[in-house]
C-alpha cells in the first residue's frame, strides 16, 4: 500500500474552497435555526444546489456518469468541510449512499433517470435500508418483495432512520426476494419514486436534528424495471455503497471532531480559575494532547481507506473498518471531553458544543459502531 | 550524485556479489552489529560485512563523502533499506554513533571534530553511549549535577550518570556536564565527549525486572576529557542536548514503527491472531473465529491501532516528501508508538495465559519465556528517551500552544 497520503494541489484547493464555503454559508447558527424553527425538510435545497454547481456532488463518480472522477479521496474533503460546521445538506445520503448504489448497480435507464439529476442536485435520493431489528447488519432484511404479474413486485415492510428520507424524490429499498431474515443471499434492491401508492414517509426527529424518516411500505407495486442490480444478489452492492458512505461519514466526523477540539482548545486558553488559565493545568493539557493524537490517527486512517477504495485495494474493506472504528471512538472521546472541559456552560443548550456531542453519537451509531467494525475486521481477516 | 536506479543496482551488486551470503535472511534486530573496539559478533561474518559496506560508503549513506559516508540523499538511503529488506540482509552497522552523536556532530561539530570522530563511527570502530540522566535528573534533565572543571586543556569530570544504554560495551560517551554551577540551570551545561578508557571512569550494569542489563551506571572520579571535545561551545550544551534528543526520538519512533509491522509486511499479517488460535482454539461453528471473543476483540484493537499509527507515520513521510516541514507533532510518534508496544505486549500475555508466567526452565517454550521478558522490558518504553508525560507536555506546549504553568 504505497498510497500517497499527502494532499495533491487539486485536493488541497478543494479542501480550502469547501471549508470557506461552509464557514460562510452554513455556520453553526444555521443548524440551530433549522432546529428551532421545526423546519420539516431540515436542510436547504438552494444551498444543496449550489454545492452541485460547484461540482462537489460529481466528485466521486466516473466521467461516464457525468462525474469528476476524484474518488473518495476527494469526497471526504467535502464531507470534512461540512462536518466542521455541521452542515446538514444530504451529500452523504443522496450522493455517497443512494447515488453509489445506482452508479455501481443501476441500469443505463435508471442512471439517466435518477443518477444524473441527483448529481445535478435537482433530485435527492434516499436509501431505505435499516429496519427496526436490523441494528447494523445490512443483510438483516425482513421487508418482503413478492413477485407479481408482468415481472413486477409487491413490497411490504418497514424501514427506519432513512437518511434524508423526508421529502426525498426517490427511495432505494432493500427487500427480501428469498432466504430467511438474516441470510446474505436473497436480498434485492428496488427503486421506488416518492408518491408511489402504499409508500408512507414520516419525518423522524433525532438528536442531531437532521432529516431522517420512517418509510413504511404497504403493498407497494413496482415494475420489473425497478430492480437495481441483480435479483437476490444485492448484498454485495449494498456493502460496496455502504463502505463508500462510511468513509464519507468518517470525513464528516473528522471535520466535526476537529472543530469541537479547536473550540475546546480556545476555551482552555481563555477560561480562568484559581487565577490561572485552565489550559495551564497538566490534568487538562495531557488530555488535550491525547485528543490531538486520536484526531491525527483518525485522519490517517480515513485518508488511507478512501484511497484504498479508489484503487480497489483488496484490503479496502478492512481499511474502512479501521477508519470507522477509530473515528467513532475518537469523536466520542473528543465530544465527551469537550463538554467536560467547558463544564457548566457545556451542559446548556445555549452553547454550541452540545450539537457536537449529539452529532458524535449519531455518527458513531450510523453504519456500524466501533465494536461492529472490529468484529467485521476480524472476520475479514480470517479470525 | 549517482542516479537512484543506478544506485539500486550498485546496492544489489554489493549485496548479491560482495557481502557475505551467510548473512542473507538474518534481517532481525538480534543480528545487528554495533561495532566498537571489542565488538560483539552476532554472526561470525558481521564485522567483515560492516567493513565491506563501510568501504563503499554504505554504513552511513547520507553522510558526507569526506568522512567516509555515501554523500547521497535520503531517497538513496531509502532505496538502500528497501534492498536490504528485499534480500533479507541486516543493516551492516547500527548504534548510537550512527543514530545520535553522528547527526549531532554533523549539525554542531567543527571540521576538526567531524574529521576525528565521524570516520571511526562510519567504520564501526568506536561504539558510543549516552551520558544524560543522573539519579536526581530524570525527566528534569536540566538539573543535572555531574561537574566539569577546566584544568589546562582538559576538563576534570566528577559525578554519576545512570541509565547509560550499553555503557559496559561502549568506547566513548557523549556527556552532559555542569560547567557553570552559578548560571541558571539550562545555561551552565556543556556537551562533551570522553574516551571511557580514561582513568576514573567506572561502569556498572543495572539488573532490570526483565533479568537483562541493557543499562548501566557510570561513575566519574577525576576523569579527564579533552577541551577540544566540547561540542557546540562551552555552556551551550543544552541546545546540543535537545537537538540530539530530537534524533533519539526519531530513532525510537522508527523502531516502534518498524516493530508494528512495516507498510509492506504482509507476510507477518495477523500473526497475533494465529498465535492466539494455538492457545485458545476456534469456535465450533466452522467460522474459524477465535474461541475467546474478548481476546479476539483485544487483538483487533491492537491491530487496528497499529495500522492507524503506521498510516500516520507514512502520512508524515509523504508530507515531508511533498515539501512540508515536519512539525513538532512528530513528538506524538514517541508517545503513541511506545504505548502501543506496551499494549501489544499486554495482549501477548493474555494470549498465552498461564503460559506467560515462566521465568526459565521446564514447562515453557523458548518463545514463551522470551515474550514474558519482552513484556517486562516494554514497561521501560514509556520512560526512556523522555517519559510519556514529558512528551504530552511537549505536544501541549509546542503543538497546541497551551499556556505554561
Amino acid at each position: 500500500m504505497a498510497m500517497q497520503l499527502a494532499l495533491t494541489e487539486d485536493q488541497a484547493m478543494l479542501a480550502k474552497t469547501a471549508t470557506a464555503f461552509f464557514a460562510e454559508h452554513s455556520p453553526l447558527t444555521r443548524l440551530r435555526k433549522l432546529r428551532d424553527s421545526g423546519d420539516e425538510l431540515g436542510y436547504n435545497r438552494e444551498l444543496y444546489q449550489q454545492m452541485a454547481e460547484l461540482g462537489w456532488t460529481a466528485i466521486p463518480f466516473d466521467e461516464k456518469d457525468g462525474g469528476l472522477g476524484m474518488g473518495m479521496a476527494g469526497a471526504i474533503l467535502v464531507s470534512e468541510a461540512m462536518g466542521r460546521t455541521l452542515a446538514v445538506e444530504p451529500y452523504i445520503p443522496s450522493i455517497l449512499l443512494a447515488g453509489q448504489l445506482l452508479a455501481l448497480g443501476g441500469t443505463a435507464a435508471q442512471r439517466s433517470a435518477w443518477l444524473a439529476p441527483a448529481i445535478a442536485g435537482e433530485k435527492v435520493l434516499a436509501f431505505a435500508q435499516q429496519e427496526p431489528r436490523s441494528r447494523f447488519a445490512a443483510t438483516h432484511v425482513q421487508t418482503k418483495a413478492v413477485p407479481g404479474k408482468n415481472g413486477g413486485y409487491t413490497l411490504t415492510g418497514e424501514k427506519v432512520a432513512v437518511l434524508a428520507g423526508a421529502r426525498a424524490d426517490a427511495y432505494l429499498v432493500s427487500a427480501r426476494t428469498s432466504g430467511d431474515a438474516k441470510s446474505v443471499n436473497g436480498v434485492s434492491l428496488f427503486l421506488v419514486p416518492a408518491g408511489t401508492p402504499g409508500l408512507k414517509v414520516t419525518r423522524q426527529h433525532r438528536i442531531d436534528s437532521r432529516n431522517a424518516a420512517l418509510v413504511e411500505l404497504k403493498d407497494v407495486q413496482v415494475g420489473a424495471d425497478a430492480i437495481v442490480g441483480e435479483r437476490d444478489g444485492a448484498s454485495q452492492l449494498i456493502d460496496a455503497a455502504l463502505d463508500r458512505a462510511t468513509i464519507a461519514l468518517c470525513g464528516e466526523m473528522l471535520g466535526a471532531m476537529t472543530a469541537a477540539f479547536d473550540s475546546t482548545l480556545a476555551y482552555l486558553k481563555e477560561r480562568k480559575q484559581f487565577n490561572a488559565l485552565i489550559g495551564s493545568f497538566q490534568a487538562l493539557k495531557h488530555r488535550a494532547a491525547k485528543m490531538f493524537i486520536e484526531i491525527e490517527l483518525s485522519r490517517s486512517a480515513t485518508m488511507l481507506a478512501a484511497r484504498a477504495l479508489d484503487e480497489n485495494d483488496p484490503e479496502a474493506k478492512a481499511h474502512v473498518s479501521v477508519a470507522k472504528a477509530r473515528c467513532s471512538d475518537a469523536y466520542v472521546l473528543v465530544a465527551n471531553e469537550a463538554v467536560q472541559m467547558f463544564a457548566g456552560i457545556g451542559m446548556t443548550d445555549e452553547h454550541d458544543i452540545g450539537f457536537f456531542i449529539k452529532h458524535a453519537r449519531l455518527c458513531e451509531l450510523t453504519f456500524g459502531d466501533a465494536a461492529y467494525h472490529r468484529d467485521r475486521f476480524a472476520s475479514l481477516s480470517g479470525y | 550524485m549517482v542516479e537512484i536506479e543506478a544506485f539500486r543496482q550498485q546496492v544489489r551488486d554489493f549485496l548479491e556479489k560482495v557481502a557475505p551470503q551467510s548473512l542473507r535472511g538474518l534481517n532481525d534486530p538480534k543480528y545487528a552489529y554495533w561495532g566498537g573496539r571489542k565488538p560483539e559478533l552476532p554472526h561470525p561474518d558481521a564485522q567483515r560485512y560492516c567493513e565491506l559496506a563501510a568501504e563503499r560508503g554504505l554504513t552511513a549513506v547520507t553522510w558526507p563523502k569526506e568522512y567516509g559516508g555515501g554523500g547521497l540523499s535520503a531517497a538513496h538511503d531509502k532505496v538502500f533499506h528497501q534492498e536490504l529488506a528485499r534480500l533479507g540482509f541486516p543493516a551492516p552497522l547500527t548504534g548510537f554513533g550512527l543514530t545520535m552523536i553522528g547527526p549531532t556532530l554533523l549539525q554542531f561539530g567543527t571540521d576538526a571534530q567531524k574529521a576525528e570522530h565521524l570516520p571511526r563511527i562510519i567504520k564501526g570502530q568506536i561504539r558510543w553511549c549516552q551520558g544524560y540522566s543522573e539519579p536526581n535528573a530524570g525527566s528534569d534533565l536540566a538539573s543535572l549535577q555531574c561537574s566539569a572543571v577546566l584544568d589546562g586543556d582538559e576538563y576534570v569530570l566528577n559525578g554519576q550518570k545512570i541509565w547509560t544504554s550499553y555503557g559496559d560495551k561502549s568506547d566513548w560517551m557523549f556527556v552532559l556536564v555542569r560547567s557553570d554551577p552559578a548560571a541558571k540551570k539550562q545555561q551552565g551545561i556543556t556537551f562533551i565527549l570522553i574516551d571511557m578508557q580514561n582513568p576514573g571512569v567506572e561502569v556498572r550494569p543495572i539488573l532490570l525486572i526483565s533479568g537483562a542489563s541493557p543499562f548501566c551506571e557510570t561513575f566519574f572520579t577525576d576523569a579527564r576529557a579533552k577541551a577540544k571535545d566540547v561540542i557546540g561551545g562551552l555552556h551551550n550544551g543544552w541546545t546540543v542536548a535537545k537537538a540530539l534528543l530530537g534524533h533519539e526520538r526519531t530513532m525510537i519512533a522508527n523502531v516502534f514503527g518498524a516493530s508494528g509491522g512495516a507498510r509492506n509486511s504482509s507476510d507477518k499479517k495477523h500473526a497475533m491472531a494465529e498465535l492466539a488460535r494455538e492457545y485458545v482454539g476456534e469456535v465450533a461453528d466452522g467460522s474459524h473465529k477465535l474461541a475467546d471473543p474478548i481476546l479476539r476483540d483485544a487483538i483487533t484493537q491492537i491491530t487496528m491501532d497499529t495500522r492507524c499509527f503506521m498510516a500516520t507515520v507514512a502520512r508524515n513521510a509523504d508530507n515531508v516528501k511533498a515539501g512540508h516541514r515536519p512539525g513538532p507533532e512528530t513528538s506524538m510518534f514517541k508517545v503513541y508508538g511506545t504505548e502501543l508496544n506496551q499494549r501489544r505486549e499486554e495482549v501477548m500475555l493474555k494470549i498465552r495465559g498461564p503460559q506467560a508466567l515462566g521465568w526459565e526452565g521446564a514447562g515453557y517454550t523458548k518463545d514463551e519465556l522470551d515474550k514474558t521478558r519482552d513484556w517486562l522490558r516494554s514497561r521501560g518504553n514509556t520512560i526512556e528517551g523522555g517519559t510519556s508525560e514529558v512528551q504530552l507536555n511537549i505536544i501541549a506546549k509546542r503543538v497546541l500552544e497551551l499556556p505554561g504553568d
